[in-house]
């Protein structure tokens, strides 16, 4: 027999795959545009591979502390989930520094979206993915409030475990950015 | 960039000030208040608010998607009056409406009649009957069903409030076509206004689709293994695949031409690098399904339908079922027929092309098992029938111009002709819309415990049928002469406007079906002691659905059956079996007025974007957030109907049915 939790976690899987296909559509375009310049910076212009390398390893590290998260939340241990969620939420909100540490560099040089087609697709893209590494970080504060005042029950351990499957899909999502975007932008 | 006034784009000259607007408005203003005055007369506010409004109840949301869809319908038959006119009179001159004008009727025609018409029926009748049809009490997501239908309507309310505020409406076809839709050339809130009614309504949409799939996935009774589903749930089954798949491309192509429009972004702009055709295969990526999602469950509507009035069982289900599928995958593949005129080169038109036509394959295997399943059998011609006839004629009719309009030669003489809108206006009504009144004309009897006048019914069906093929049929006819779609006025020397007048008369023909509908639905409820259904199952059908009691209780079924064959009521019927009653616990969903605050909320947030008002968009977004978290801490979502109680209710309901 299923439980409502087993069906909530399909549900949310089902979900996840529309978001994928939002994403598809936002990658098919970056990868249709990403030559048109329109006479400005070029993708081997402007990326910088040590930014986006930290990026990167900021994202992986947070996924990694994200499933030890989960793991103390499956032996109800409370301590050590509110200590590896809020390393991970550090770790998140780190990764959104960087981003936009780099999208005001870009700014600043005159490479906004305004400049040129190619630079519309990338804000978009990457900045759709930074709004949903924001929507993940505030669903992980209310996570880390509902740990530390409530006790697991299965609902609530089921609602943790689809923040988590949220995050792991960012972290993916980010590795299919980092090599289209940045590696393909690098080696033109 | 945004204007930095207090209240964004919002000045005085977006009040009403021309003879549309101040109409709409009044006409609005006047439902209002003699709705909100009739609620007050009968002291009903709170009834309203607890029965209705706030259900999360399958039946009552199917009930109130159906009645906004009906509303929607009367909108989009005003606009399609306006064009019929518009068109009958423009030989040589203007016309009565200006082309500006015309152009903006014509695009919120489309846009209402797919999103809110077509969409607003689809869904209510999944709701009705889905849960019931696989033995469920509710969907998998109550609350989600409840949030679906609440932006839906703000969707709804959103294209509908230019008339009160704007004053102009996006006048670039449905699809909001770039560059055209660019602020370079449509700098109003018109285009805005089509943008996020689409994403409000999409969302509604996209969630309706997931709570659909993970119900039928996940809430089967036990026994009813896939195969064994009846074929409006496998057909619903369809459309919601393709609706989680198609969806998002709809949401993420108009959130682009929004970025284009608000951020100065060149997405599909002629410069900058920009590419105004990746638009338009964007947006069929999504359109392309989108039209199927729009036909698939009427197929399904039809199967059941001429199976319970033939009196035997559907012939050939499993192939059925394989169509269905067929069709679904198919669906993708298609969208580039939809601009062969682009150029995209022989061979990629070819392959389109032929794809295209593949999918007359399975549809002509459906129409052959559906007249099949009448061969031998004992046919009742109750009024679902008579639409399933015309249906059957109309299929056709339109299933050869699309085969016409697939070979790219042919597609070039008659792309964007007046064929094309003939083409599909013929899937559409005769289609999706015949198959949503034979359904609801064959399951009214389910939710509402008595059936509708057959005799009005019957007569409402022939004036459709006549007016369908008498608007349609001159439009073929222009098409193929060279006459193309959206012209607001035309040569008098091309000796059109015959056939133009001919139209408009069918027009009146659809209109006087639609008043004999409402005749038939205000006789039906008058007379309605003289129609009651106390069996349950008033056609002598198969489904699930007709198992239980007509209307069902709130908890759809005391006991949950359990599904050994296809046809599972048809069996049991066989059988003559009835399950012991012992009755269990039932965990039921309580009401929850969340979905229609989030929903409220959105759209202040679309109103405040279309108007770039930011921070009142920045607030209704934070509204949202906080809506939501509010909403997690609530883990007592259900409540428990003890046995005891149950086995009471059961009683004091047969009881009440013998008598």
């Amino acid at each position: 027999m299923q439980t409502q939790s087993d069906v909530k976690v399909f549900g949310f899987w089902v979900y996840l795959m529309t978001d994928l296909i939002l994403f598809c559509v936002l990658f098919a375009t970056y990868i249709v545009l990403c030559n048109n310049t329109f006479s400005g910076p070029s993708a081997r212009q402007l990326f910088s591979m040590q930014e986006a390398l930290t990026e990167t390893l900021l994202l992986l590290v947070s996924s990694f502390t994200c499933s030890l998260g989960m793991l103390a939340v499956y032996r109800k241990r409370k301590v050590p989930a509110l200590l590896w969620f809020l390393i991970t939420f550090c770790l998140g909100v780190a990764f959104l520094v960087v981003e936009l540490t780099e999208f005001s560099h870009f700014l600043a040089a005159g490479a906004g979206w305004t400049r040129s087609a190619f630079l519309s697709a990338f804000f978009t893209l990457v900045g759709t993915h930074g709004l949903h590494i924001s929507v993940g970080l505030i669903w992980m504060l209310v996570a880390l409030v509902h740990i530390g005042l409530r006790p697991f029950t299965a609902p609530s351990i089921s609602r943790i475990f689809r923040m988590a499957l949220f995050w792991h899909f960012l972290d993916l999502v980010w590795v299919f950015i980092f090599t289209v975007v940045y590696g393909m932008g690098h080696l033109q | 960039m945004p204007s930095n006034n207090f209240f964004g784009k919002l000045t005085s000259d977006a009040l009403p000030h021309v003879w549309y607007t101040l109409g709409g408005t009044a006409f609005m203003v006047l439902l209002g208040a003699m709705v909100a005055l009739f609620l007050t007369k009968t002291n009903r506010w709170s009834w309203l608010w607890k029965e209705w409004l706030t259900s999360t109840d399958p039946k009552k949301i199917g009930t109130m998607y159906m009645l906004f869809a009906a509303l929607m319908f009367f909108r989009g038959m005003l606009d399609a009056l306006m064009l019929w006119v518009q068109q009958a009179l423009a030989a040589g001159g203007q016309g009565y409406l200006t082309a500006d004008h015309f152009q903006q009727i014509f695009t919120s025609h489309g846009d209402i009649m797919v999103f809110f018409v077509t969409m607003g029926f689809f869904f209510g009748l999944m709701n009705w009957i889905v849960p019931l049809q696989i033995g469920a009490r509710d969907l998998a997501y109550p609350f989600l069903n409840s949030l679906g239908l609440w932006l839906t309507v703000a969707g709804g309310i959103l294209i509908n409030l230019f008339f009160v505020i704007g004053g102009e409406f996006a006048n670039t076809g449905w699809l909001a076509i770039t560059p055209l839709s660019e602020r370079e050339f449509n700098p109003g809130v018109g285009v805005d206004y089509l943008i996020w009614s689409l994403q409000l309504s999409g969302l509604g949409s996209l969630l309706a689709g997931i709570n659909f799939l993970v119900t039928i996935i996940k809430k089967r009774a036990p026994g009813m293994t896939l195969m064994r589903m009846p074929l409006f749930t496998w057909t619903s089954l369809c459309a919601m695949v393709l609706i989680i798949s198609a969806f998002p491309v709809l949401t993420a192509t108009t959130f682009l031409l929004w970025l284009d429009r608000f951020f100065d972004m060149h997405f599909f702009v002629t410069g900058f690098g920009g590419n105004q055709m990746m638009y338009f295969n964007l947006i069929w990526m999504w359109g392309h399904p989108e039209v199927y999602i729009l036909v698939i469950p009427a197929f399904g509507m039809f199967s059941e339908i001429v199976s319970t009035f033939s009196q035997k069982k559907v012939a050939g289900y499993v192939s059925l079922v394989c169509a269905a599928i067929a069709i679904t995958l198919l669906s993708y593949m298609v969208w580039l027929h939809h601009f062969f005129t682009m150029g995209a080169g022989a061979n990629v038109n070819a392959f389109f092309g032929i794809v295209t036509m593949v999918i007359a394959i399975p549809s002509g295997v459906q129409v052959f098992n559906w007249i099949l399943t009448m061969y031998r059998g004992r046919v009742i011609f109750a009024s679902p029938m008579y639409w399933f006839m015309g249906f059957i004629s109309t299929f056709i009719v339109g299933g050869m111009a699309g085969i016409l309009l697939a070979t790219p030669p042919v597609d070039y003489q008659v792309h964007n002709s007046l064929f094309l809108v003939a083409h599909f206006h013929t899937m559409i009504i005769g289609v999706a819309l015949f198959g949503i009144f034979a359904g609801t004309t064959y399951w009214f009897p389910k939710i509402f415990g008595f059936t509708l006048n057959e005799r009005l019914g019957k007569r409402a069906f022939w004036f459709w049928l006549i007016g369908f093929y008498v608007s349609f049929v001159p439009l073929y006819l222009l098409g193929m002469m060279g006459a193309t779609r959206r012209l607001d006025h035309y040569d008098a020397a091309t000796g059109w406007q015959p056939l133009f007048i001919t139209s408009c008369i069918g027009f009146f023909f659809i209109a006087s079906g639609v008043i004999t509908q409402i005749i038939q639905l205000v006789v039906s409820i008058k007379e309605r002691k003289k129609h009651l259904d106390k069996t349950g199952d008033p056609w002598n059908a198969r489904g699930l659905e007709w198992s239980t009691s007509s209307p069902p209780p709130f908890y759809n079924f005391a006991l949950i059956p359990t599904v050994t064959s296809r046809d599972a009521f048809w069996q049991m019927k066989q059988k003559h079996s009835s399950p012991k009653r012992l009755y269990k616990d039932i965990h039921m969903p309580k009401n929850t007025p969340m979905g229609i605050y989030i929903a409220g909320a959105a759209f202040v947030f679309g109103f405040a974007i279309v108007w770039q008002i930011l921070w009142l968009s920045l607030l209704a977004a934070l509204c949202v957030i906080a809506l939501i978290i509010k909403l997690s801490c609530n883990e007592e979502t259900e409540y428990v109907l003890p046995a005891a109680k149950v086995a009471k209710m059961e009683k004091l309901r047969t009881h009440a049915d013998a008598k």
